[in-house]
């Protein structure tokens, strides 16, 4: 279902290295699952060790590659009531004729995600409250993710819903491209995404379609750009104190 | 037009009509300035400075009279980027920053975050007993604290100005023991990933017992001055309604949601930190107005003095437990001590690092500095804050920093509420509406 290819990871030149560079530690840790079974997505790479940007590597540790892949896709069965709310939820989607509104299914320290495609969110988010065998009455949170290496699935968007009649809890998770970030609004379902989703589009520039007025809430009305996403500085001024200078956040020596 | 004594205020006119800028007790001139047009409607921009609007909330109330036809929420007045400043530090430098944000329970903000790595590091059943009583011991003398606060703020808006101040009294209380423990009145940076920062100070149960035995007099003291007080009543009764319907669908949690009769606590219903280990009450109120939020906190704190008292049993048996996990990868290498020169690094690890084992300055060198790596994935595990569900949404990209931390805040969500919550009502109860919410605007803004 996914059009993404497994990847190899970041494990670069390992057949070439020495033993001594082969021992277990030094080399990457397996996706978890069963290796090889999974689709693993590389959704990005971490560099060098220490982080440091435009300057000589002092380290020696810049060459460092390490790919990040998220927990792979979980096979059935989920465990516990997961599969239940899987089963609940395939047999609500099918019914509503959304049968491919659940992409994968991911099973990770106890917590469930389901990946969503966008154009189905809204239909599947009213089943999720309305069902009687899902009845998540509460959307406690909405928060953007944002993973520039990610290509085609720049933006995630993560909703969390609480069931508290049967005391569950799963996660949503809708990924939009950069270029086209929108996804459907889910205030007419869960009243309570209003300013959660105008944080996200204040924070991402995700467009939620549907939204009742899609304003800055957070930054002032005329901010430019929106600053959490990965390729927005943190920003700052030198603060300049007793004589010194101390320079701004992002300027500062970082750690990786 | 008129000679002006006050620089900053006034009048102009706009296109959207007359403006009258209004600073104190100048509200003559806007009668006056109305009169000539016979206009009932007003516009009232209240806040982001404002005495009763519970910090730099800003309103934007449109009046017909005395009558709210509109009620809107500014916020984003105390947006300081916490998010984004943690993705550009260490896990565990992580809890510095967000202790910030809902400054009148930082414990639930470090908790939430700290549990959310906890989950992503799989050490959630290593954390030790000792850390795990700790922990709750502060939330609930943190909940004490921030009830107190919520009433006493709440009782100050409506101008009972003694419930504001016995109510500083016993925060002050509360500040103390965490200044006993923490060493900090607020922004402590205690609850650590893998446990907490320091073991319990000599002496320190002695002074929570004496602190619940005083609380034990003084809280009837609230119930004595408020709960059937005429004014307080009539002030309170019937405002803010919001039933049980409204608060699940805008997402309203804690004090609203149970004073709407509905028994949801996440210590009950979700527990984490071993809150199932404890004896107490959820309490709940069936008026769903700012009188039975009020019933819900004042209850509450009852309810947070037993699991205070059963904490610090439990703490005496553990004397020289340790508070931080064993792994030595995770666990911060030094713990602090007081020196001669004040709170440091305690001596006995300097000198093990610096003159003993390179391995182990190597080791405190990479730890604090560098920091640890946390497996790939992302975790929410909300807690049950004051205020209501306070959870962190902690993605790991397998580095020492965290790759994004949202934080659902309770206030923020809340406050959504005060469209339904005062629009036709009086002004004046708009106040009481959002007392009966208590935002911190810290948090709602992070």
């Amino acid at each position: 279902m996914s059009p993404d290819e497994p990847t190899q990871g970041g494990a670069r030149g390992t057949v070439d290295q020495a033993a001594t560079d082969q021992s277990p530690e030094n080399l990457p840790a397996p996706p978890e699952g069963q290796p090889g079974s999974q689709t693993v997505r590389q959704v990005g790479e971490r560099r060098g060790m220490f982080g440091v940007k435009g300057s000589g590597d002092t380290s020696g540790y810049g060459g460092l590659r390490a790919a990040v892949r998220h927990p792979a896709a979980t096979a059935r069965p989920y465990g516990g009531w997961f599969d239940e709310v899987a089963d609940a939820l395939e047999v609500a989607a099918r019914d509503a004729g959304v049968e491919r509104a659940v992409e994968s299914v991911v099973v990770h320290r106890g917590e469930i995600t389901f990946h969503v495609r966008a154009d189905d969110l809204l239909v599947l988010a009213r089943l999720l409250r309305d069902e009687p065998r899902l009845r998540f009455e509460l959307l406690s949170s909405v928060s953007g993710v944002h993973y520039p290496a990610d290509t085609g699935h720049e933006l995630h968007v993560v909703h969390h819903l609480l069931s508290m009649t049967h005391n569950r809890r799963i996660r949503l998770e809708v990924a939009v491209p950069d270029t086209d970030p929108r996804l459907p609004s889910l205030v007419p379902v869960y009243p309570t995404a209003d300013w959660h989703e105008r944080e996200t589009w204040d924070m991402f520039g995700v467009l939620f379609e549907g939204h009742p007025s899609l304003t800055r809430i957070l930054m002032p009305d005329d901010w430019p750009g929106h600053p959490q996403r990965k390729d927005y500085p943190l920003g700052g001024i030198p603060v300049e104190y007793k004589g010194g200078t101390v320079p701004p956040p992002d300027q500062r020596r970082s750690y990786s | 037009m008129t000679t002006q004594e006050d620089l900053y205020a006034g009048t102009s006119e706009t296109t959207e009509g007359r403006v009258f800028t209004v600073t104190g007790q100048d509200w003559d001139q806007i009668a006056e300035g109305l009169a000539e047009d016979a206009e009932e409607r007003v516009v009232v921009n209240m806040g982001p400075q404002h005495p009763s609007t519970h910090g730099v909330l800003r309103l934007i109330l449109e009046l017909e009279g005395e009558t709210v036809t509109e009620a809107r929420c500014g916020i984003g007045y105390l947006h300081t980027g916490i998010e984004k400043n943690m993705e550009y530090r260490s896990w565990v430098q992580g809890v510095t920053f967000c202790t910030r944000m809902d400054y009148l329970s930082p414990f639930f903000n470090e908790a939430t975050y700290v549990l959310g790595v906890e989950r992503l590091l799989d050490i959630e059943a290593d954390v030790p007993e000792k850390a795990q009583v700790m922990r709750v011991l502060l939330m609930e003398l943190n909940r004490i604290s921030s009830h107190l606060v919520a009433i006493a703020t709440g009782g100050m808006e409506i101008g009972a100005l003694t419930v504001m101040t016995i109510g500083f009294r016993e925060r002050e209380l509360v500040l103390d023991l965490f200044e006993l423990i923490t060493g900090l009145r607020m922004n402590h940076a205690f609850i650590r990933p893998g446990g907490v920062a320091q073991d319990l100070p000599a002496g320190a149960l002695d002074e929570i017992a004496s602190f619940v035995a005083l609380m034990k007099k003084r809280l009837p003291e609230y119930a004595a001055l408020c709960n059937a007080n005429p004014i307080f009543k009539a002030r309170l009764e019937g405002v803010g309604h919001l039933d049980l319907e409204g608060c699940l669908a805008l997402g309203l949690t804690g004090p609203p949601l149970r004073a709407s009769g509905y028994p949801w606590d996440l210590r009950k219903t979700q527990p984490y930190s071993g809150y199932e280990d404890y004896d107490f009450d959820v309490q709940t109120w069936d008026t769903a107005d700012a009188y039975g939020r009020f019933r819900v906190r004042l209850a509450e704190m009852w309810e947070s003095l037993k699991i205070v008292e059963q904490a610090a049993a439990r703490l005496a048996g553990l004397e020289g437990a340790p508070v931080m996990v064993a792994d030595r990868k995770i666990a911060w290498p030094s713990q602090l001590a007081i020196g001669s020169d004040g709170m440091g690094n305690s001596l006995d690890h300097i000198r093990h690092i610096m003159g003993e084992s390179m391995e182990a300055l190597i080791h405190h060198f990479k730890l604090v500095t560098e920091g640890f790596r946390v497996p790939e994935g992302q975790a929410y595990v909300p807690v049950e804050s004051p205020r209501g569900e306070l959870g962190a949404h902690v993605v790991s990209d397998g580095g020492t920093r965290p790759f994004r931390a949202h934080f659902r805040d309770p206030s923020f969500t809340n406050l959504q509420a005060t469209s339904v919550m005062s629009e036709g009502g009086m002004v004046a109860d708009v106040i009481v509406a959002i007392a009966s919410i208590d935002p911190v605007m810290g948090g709602v803004d992070r």
